[in-house]
């Protein structure tokens, strides 16, 4: 479906609600992306702004994302799981959701092991590898949300 | 890509950055109000300059490419019932989004005052500033305007 019939064409009423979880949710993953990566970013080895990152990351991004991808599959399941092939956009999304699920994995286990450290003293090396992938998580997610709104051909 | 559909993406894009902003300042709503020292209270400082930006640059660019999609798109109008009632939204969570950083204006001030003048303890006073109640209520009405906003424009009630 193209980008003018989507905006042209009122949506079917079934499809808003699923819809807004999963903007609401994409909304809340980047708004904990954003503070993470702002928290680790400026912490210059300060311990209080490292937790406050890693738990943004954990308490905020993971919801976040979770919400996101119940509101997709819900979305999908009212008829785009038909469409073949699969528009350029929605597979964009798929794409970087999947990436984006394991990169936070694995910033959140880095971190998490980090985080442990910091009670000896160590540990922001890992965190800082947390803020790298989450910065990589929150380009792509600009992306996503370019391809998902604009829906290139 | 079109050119309405680049006005749609940026549009959107601004929406997520206010969004992002809103949930950044949640997280240092909740954070803040543990600060009762001005290290603590200043520390956040940085942070809530990323979140002034975020919501800066999506509450700009949410009225300059949706009022220009409204315009360019030739299936909506201006003065459609759903698009004006985002356009009073969205003035209604600027004028509680500046209450509300008034509001949490205070604490880095009282922050920055304790701290000239030597007191680096423990403040009650300061404490008190970081969890005003005002700002608390101004940043969950400003997150309701916000979300309205999000159903409107999701459920479009009248297109």
């Amino acid at each position: 479906m193209s980008l003018v019939a989507i905006l042209a064409i009122p949506r079917p009423d079934s499809w808003n609600f699923p819809l807004f979880v999963h903007v609401l949710g994409a909304m809340i993953l980047v708004g904990g992306l954003v503070t993470a990566t702002s928290a680790l970013a400026f912490a210059r080895g300060d311990v209080r702004l490292l937790r406050l990152g890693y738990w943004s990351l954990l308490a905020v991004s993971l919801p976040g994302y979770v919400i996101m991808r119940i509101g997709a599959q819900w979305v999908v399941s009212k008829g785009w799981d038909k469409v073949d092939p699969a528009p350029t956009w929605l597979d964009i999304g798929y794409t970087v959701a999947d990436a984006g699920a394991v990169l936070m994995l694995i910033a959140l286990v880095v971190g998490g092991i980090g985080m442990r450290q910091l009670r000896q003293g160590k540990g922001q090396g890992l965190l800082k590898a947390s803020l790298i992938i989450a910065v990589l998580i929150l380009a792509a997610a600009v992306v996503a949300i370019w391809a998902m709104a604009g829906k290139p051909d | 890509m079109s050119f309405d559909a680049w006005l749609l993406a940026l549009h959107v894009l601004s929406a997520f950055s206010l969004v992002a902003g809103i949930v950044l300042f949640w997280v240092l709503v909740v954070a803040g109000r543990r600060a009762d020292t001005p290290a603590d209270t200043l520390r956040l400082s940085p942070i809530a300059k990323v979140g002034n930006a975020t919501v800066g640059a999506g509450m700009g660019g949410t009225i300059v490419f949706g009022v220009w999609l409204a315009f360019s798109f030739g299936g909506y109008d201006i003065w459609d019932g759903w698009i004006l009632a985002a356009l009073v939204l969205w003035l209604v969570g600027a004028g509680l989004g500046r209450r509300t950083g008034e509001a949490y204006m205070e604490g880095p001030r009282k922050a920055q005052e304790l701290e000239a003048a030597g007191q680096t303890g423990p403040s009650a006073e300061l404490l008190a500033a970081n969890r005003t109640s005002t700002g608390l209520l101004m940043h969950t009405l400003t997150s309701i305007v916000v979300v309205l906003i999000i159903i409107d424009m999701i459920w479009r009630p009248g297109a």
